[in-house]
């Protein structure tokens, strides 16, 4: 019980210097007698934008899942800043919007400070600087003029910008999203990317999880083909190849179209 | 016609005034704890949990021949036992959740029924337990009450952010490296210690109402929690007064008025709410 308590009160532990934000040497975790994933190794530097694809069950989610400290590995390391994640409060998950209560009664701003809730402290209530960085966070993702309206009230892409300048307000570091982009429109799907490029410019290391293969092959400095175990990681030219497509998706490729880039499945049928 | 006698006569009898406050104090801390309960989903346990005190409270009965002061710490301590222990069992256990705190539940009650069978007058006593009696409520239950619902709101406040974002987002609270199963243990212990405070006003069977009842009407009528919990206090402490006023003048049991009263405003709010309410949507439909 002590360790609870002293841990509510540390500031999460410190970043070895020189340490890359994120290594992954050998990760296997094996979930509810399934193997989830296997031998999967890889970094990141300071910084980077990294896509995660590959089809449903690939172990996306499990992936960052265990880099946020989540899930416990089954064997290999993860390091962030030189350390195991469980004790960094520097990493944020963003969730997939429909694992949240959007019913919950909570404002837009009261989400925000949710993640200052270890930089406040225990026993305490914001403070004025606490406040004005929300207010700075809500900015940046655009959402001021929102910040007293209840969470259930916002559009889709309003709600994963309340979760990102939620992140910001932790100061997080490395930002994993879980399929952000799902069940957002084009225009949506424009201002997110507006936004983290500007995250790019502070530093941030964002991981993001995603279905669509048009914006993870154009919007990201590298992209990683899972499927239970890492099949490609690089810049999309090298890593999204069609041999390496259909090894990851095998029949159910959703997309053709060699050398020009990929499209969405179905493509356009000749009249 | 003048109304301050019929609001100042039941208060010339002390047990009247000090059932008053009683019923007041429950309503405040009830809603504010029940607030959570709702939210997170947890009424099921929070009637479970008043029902497995019953054992408790008839052993300290028996063991006391009686005195009320006992029966309290009894009630209290079997209360922070089988919050942990229903707690427990419902994390690690090899059937669904809601089975798991059902069987624990039955049986206690069961047990607590058996043990108060053996006494003498034991339907008295059985439905003082069950339903309350808050006309019998001694200072020195006042006390306990207050104190103890003092130190539940005092914890409630404290933690008052890291129990919001546990509520709302338990993968949050589990990256922002916060002790979750420590916080869900004091929880737990929060609503034990409410149930208690609560026993003699309503009683085991009906301390559920003053938990969820409350707190769902003030969710009706804001989208914000702490405007939400103070609303469910103020619900609470008037239904509790209300009711009883109601049930010295129409001669019925004070716990089933009290909560029959939360129920009314409950069922007003749902026709009246701005915006969500039932005559509100009506109003719109016809406009648009």
């Amino acid at each position: 019980m002590n360790q609870y308590f002293s841990s509510l009160f540390a500031p999460g532990v410190s970043h070895r210097e020189g340490a890359s934000v994120l290594e992954v040497s050998n990760l296997t975790v094996i979930y509810g007698g399934k193997t989830a994933l296997e031998g999967v190794s890889f970094h990141l530097a300071q910084g980077e934008r990294m896509a995660v694809v590959g089809p449903n069950g690939a172990g996306k989610s499990t992936l960052l899942k265990v880099i946020a400290g989540l899930l416990p590995p089954s064997s290999g390391e993860v390091k962030v800043y030189g350390h195991a994640p469980g004790g960094h409060i520097c990493i944020a998950y963003v969730p997939q919007r429909s694992q949240v209560d959007w019913s919950f009664p909570v404002s837009v701003s009261d989400v925000v400070m949710m993640g200052r809730t270890r930089k406040i402290g225990l026993f305490r209530w914001p403070r004025r600087k606490d406040r004005e960085h929300v207010r700075q966070c809500l900015d940046l993702v655009g959402m001021s003029d929102l910040a007293g309206q209840q969470i259930g009230e916002l559009s889709g892409g309003q709600q994963q910008r309340v979760f990102i300048a939620q992140a910001l307000a932790q100061e997080a570091h490395l930002i994993l999203m879980d399929e952000p982009l799902t069940g957002l429109d084009v225009p949506a799907q424009e201002d997110l990317f507006r936004i983290l490029d500007e995250l790019r410019q502070h530093r941030v290391t964002m991981m993001i999880s995603t279905h669509d293969l048009n914006q993870a092959s154009g919007r990201f400095d590298r992209v990683m083909l899972l499927n239970r175990r890492l099949l490609s990681l690089g810049a999309a030219r090298e890593a999204l190849t069609l041999e390496n497509l259909a090894t990851a998706y095998g029949s159910h490729l959703p997309f053709l179209v060699p050398g020009n880039g990929i499209v969405p499945h179905p493509p356009p049928r000749p009249l | 016609m003048n109304l301050v006698p019929l609001f100042s006569e039941p208060l010339h009898y002390a047990f009247m005034v000090r059932g008053m406050m009683a019923a007041a104090m429950v309503g405040v801390v009830c809603a504010v704890v029940g607030s959570y309960v709702m939210l997170r989903g947890m009424a099921f346990f929070g009637d479970a949990l008043a029902h497995a005190i019953l054992p408790g409270v008839a052993l300290g009965y028996l063991v006391s021949g009686g005195a009320r002061g006992d029966v309290f710490w009894w009630a209290l301590g079997t209360a922070m036992v089988a919050s942990v222990v229903i707690g427990a069992v419902s994390q690690g256990s090899q059937v669904r959740e809601d089975t798991a705190i059902s069987i624990v539940f039955a049986a206690m009650f069961a047990l607590g029924i058996g043990m108060i069978s053996t006494m003498r007058g034991y339907a008295v006593d059985l439905a003082h337990f069950l339903f309350g009696n808050v006309l019998g409520v001694t200072t020195s239950d006042l006390w306990h009450m207050a104190l103890l619902g003092g130190l539940v709101l005092l914890v409630t406040l404290a933690l008052y952010k890291e129990f919001l974002v546990l509520s709302f987002d338990p993968v949050l609270a589990a990256t922002l490296r916060l002790p979750v199963t420590l916080l869900n243990y004091v929880l737990l212990i929060l609503i034990a210690i409410t149930i208690v405070v609560s026993l003699q006003t309503v009683g085991i069977a009906l301390t559920l109402a003053m938990l969820i009842t409350p707190a769902a009407t003030a969710s009706l009528l804001t989208r914000r929690l702490p405007v939400m919990m103070f609303l469910g206090a103020a619900v609470g402490a008037f239904s509790g007064v209300t009711g009883l006023y109601l049930s010295y003048y129409l001669n019925v049991a004070s716990g089933p008025s009290i909560v029959l009263v939360c129920t009314v405003g409950f069922v007003a709010a749902l026709l009246v709410a701005p915006r969500r309410g039932w005559v509100w949507k009506r109003l719109r439909l016809r406009k648009g």
